[in-house]
């Protein structure tokens, strides 16, 4: 892909929060001493700084309270940086609130004009697209009826329908895709690709890593204020869950059960081809079988279940497989053991998988847990394309 | 068959236009030519604004428009009967219902600018909040609402004098015209400051109520000027009462409409009444462009004061 030129750069941006305790003149005049105290900050973010090039899609990712919305809406110009600045050009079109200056004592028809204008379109261009966002919007005939009276999901539909006839430069979204229902949500979906295709620059704020996977062409993840990543999707969300994956950790640790705790230690798995080598140098063809070795040292007496799981780069898991499920009750005995599981004629269609395996008690306590141990490679599909692949023939008959 | 891979355009979209800063960015604030410029682009919302305001407000009523005119008449109805008739104010003031009603048309524009002004921004904060725009643009619609009152009002009244009193035309109705003016400038001024100091501190919307009251009995509305000029003689508390810019403007009104009073050689009229007016507005233009700046230095943080 050619260079683009930047329709937005961001520079050293932070914004700070000053958090006030007393409101009122009352409160004010009676600790008028401990002002010091009854003001608290916090950095929502800190020295942010990236550049995004025309046709971009954008994923900014998180978890809650990470300075997302925060820098989106400054972005958006809507809340202004402590210090630092923001660039931008061309039309703006930010889906922040879905349906935000909707009156609603007025009828459809207003309201569609009210909020285009809002968005920078004149009455003219309003003219010239209204019956599309009808259309798209599918209100019918509701269009005159005053917008009080519509269901939630009519209300996010027409307003939906606005912002995207607003023939923006640059899409901001807020999560708002998360209303409305399935195929109104694929709606929304197949028109931020169109939009792609038009070659326009959207940036995309979502919970939801297949969302952001689905579209993105490239990922910000930001943790307390920091970009932790910024790139490649399929690594942003890998960081994105490896954070989640920490703070449960670090949750799990302080309750866990002192006896249980380190009972199990899985050392590592090891991945043999059919011929007895090491999987890994080369992609390993169809029809392979393939031998998981887990590598484990039972430190106390205890039972335990051992399995491992293959996920996608994206975090779905493709497919995981446990002694408990085999019906196999590994040893209770103190010391090293290897557990092997024999997967014949592997068909995975996806190019890379990511190996994990886990120690666990009878009733699903996590022992131990190794979240990356190793991945592996597949010759890709020469035919088709989706979570595994088959060896098809096609012929045609009339 | 799996989604064609998305990511290179197809497309190459031009984008107009240089990179340009957001907003007010690095804690400067814009400067008053292109916050003007950027008002101005949004002249067609600013007009949407005004008539979803006024539509939405009679919507559902089945008098509508009416109402809007019941509040000054049922005022003017009051005046008339109380301080006309009971305390005897008619007597020495000709076309006593013309005179109450010229002064409520231009106060009651005053007060609805202010009044609409002070909550603008806190009853659009769903707007504010979730879509950038010019901010000014709420005050504004404000004026424009209590501007569509006015020219209902002023219809009436003009209406209603020329049955009345057949008034022969003078260059005392140019008048008029200024005295709206300066009433439209001086109120945006204090709107918008208001309007911007409200969000912060919730308190101004209760203190507006009661310091609209006090001016409104400040102003020669209900009393001629005439009887508190007898009063004061020309001290210098009648020169402060005379250099209230909305006195000016009532008097003005006054003397261009109130056709009974302006040829009424009974009547006192202060001297170089145009002059006087002129000298406000152009003191207000100044107040007006001091509470812009007021007004783009406090709205980089309603946002997160909302």
């Amino acid at each position: 892909m050619e260079k683009q030129e930047d329709i937005i750069v961001v520079q050293d941006l932070s914004k700070r929060f000053v958090l006030h305790k007393d409101k009122s003149v009352k409160d004010r005049v009676l600790y008028f001493r401990s002002r010091d105290k009854s003001r608290s900050e916090f950095w929502a973010l800190k020295d942010v700084s990236f550049n995004v090039a025309q046709g971009e899609t954008v994923g900014l990712i998180g978890h809650n309270g990470s300075g997302k919305s925060t820098l989106l809406k400054m972005v958006g110009g809507i809340i202004d940086p402590t210090s630092g600045s923001v660039m931008r050009r061309g039309r703006i079109a930010a889906l922040l609130e879905l349906g935000a200056g909707f009156h609603p004592d007025l009828s459809g028809r207003d309201n569609v004009y009210i909020n285009a204008a809002i968005l920078g379109l004149s009455t003219a261009e309003t003219d010239a697209v209204f019956d599309d966002i009808v259309e798209f919007s599918g209100i019918g005939n509701f269009i005159d009826t005053e917008v009080k009276f519509y269901s939630s999901g009519m209300y996010v539909r027409l307003a939906f329908a606005v912002a995207v006839h607003s023939d923006p430069d640059l899409l901001l979204v807020d999560e708002v895709l998360a209303v409305g229902d399935e195929p109104f949500q694929r709606k929304c979906m197949n028109k931020i690709r169109e939009f792609q295709r038009e070659g326009r620059t959207i940036v995309l704020v979502s919970h939801s890593a297949e969302q952001v996977a689905d579209v993105c062409t490239r990922a910000i993840v930001l943790d307390a204020g920091e970009i932790v990543h910024d790139g490649e999707v399929g690594e942003g969300i890998r960081v994105l869950r490896e954070g989640y994956e920490r703070d449960r950790v670090s949750e799990t640790e302080r309750a866990a059960d002192p006896f249980i705790d380190g009972a199990v230690k899985i050392h590592g798995v090891d991945v043999l081809l059919s011929n007895g080598e090491a999987a890994g140098s080369e992609p390993i063809p169809r029809g392979e079988t393939l031998t998981f070795s887990i590598r484990a040292e039972v430190k106390k007496n205890i039972e335990w279940i051992t399995g491992f799981t293959l996920q996608s780069m994206l975090g779905q898991t493709v497919y995981f497989v446990n002694t408990k499920g085999i019906g196999l009750n590994p040893p209770q005995d103190v010391g090293n053991y290897r557990v092997e599981f024999v997967v014949p004629d592997v068909n995975f269609g996806r190019e890379r998988l990511i190996l994990s395996a886990g120690a666990t008690t009878l009733d699903g306590t996590i022992i131990d847990n190794l979240q990356f141990a190793g991945h592996l490679d597949f010759e890709p599909d020469p035919v088709g394309g989706g979570a595994v692949q088959f060896k098809v023939v096609a012929s045609i008959k009339s | 068959m799996e989604q064609p891979p998305f990511g290179a355009p197809t497309a190459d979209r031009i984008v107009e236009g240089h990179l340009r800063e957001v907003s007010n960015s690095g804690g400067r604030t814009r400067s008053i030519v292109s916050s003007v410029k950027e008002i101005l682009s949004y002249r067609q919302l600013l007009v949407r604004l005004v008539s979803r305001e006024i539509r939405a407000r009679y919507k559902n009523s089945s008098l509508g428009i009416v109402w809007s005119l019941m509040r000054p008449l049922a005022q003017l109805l009051i005046y008339y009967i109380a301080i006309g008739q009971f305390l005897g104010a008619s007597r020495s003031i000709p076309d006593f219902a013309i005179f109450v009603f010229t002064g409520l048309t231009i106060w009651t524009l005053f007060a609805e600018i202010v009044g609409g002004g002070t909550g603008s921004i806190l009853a659009n904060a769903g707007l504010v909040k979730k879509v950038y725009l010019p901010r000014e643009i709420f005050p504004l619609a404000a004026v424009g609402g209590a501007l569509f009152n006015f020219v209902v009002q002023f219809i009436v009244l003009i209406v209603a004098t020329v049955l009345i009193s057949h008034p022969a035309p003078t260059l005392d109705w140019l008048l008029a015209p200024l005295a709206i003016l300066l009433i439209i400038v001086l109120g945006t001024a204090i709107a918008l400051v208001l309007s911007a100091v409200n969000v912060y501190l919730r308190d101004v919307e209760h203190l507006v109520d009661i310091v609209l009251l006090v001016l409104f009995w400040a102003s020669p509305i209900v009393y001629s000027v005439t009887a508190v000029k007898s009063i004061l003689g020309s001290s210098i508390i009648s020169e402060i009462f005379l250099s209230n810019p909305i006195t000016l403007a009532v008097l003005g009104m006054q003397k261009a409409i109130w056709a009974a009073g302006s040829q009424d050689p009974t009547q006192f009229w202060p001297s170089h009444l145009a002059l006087r007016m002129l000298i406000a507005l152009g003191v207000s233009f100044i107040l007006l462009i001091v509470a812009q700046r007021i007004f783009a230095r406090l709205q980089g943080n309603f946002a997160q004061e909302l």
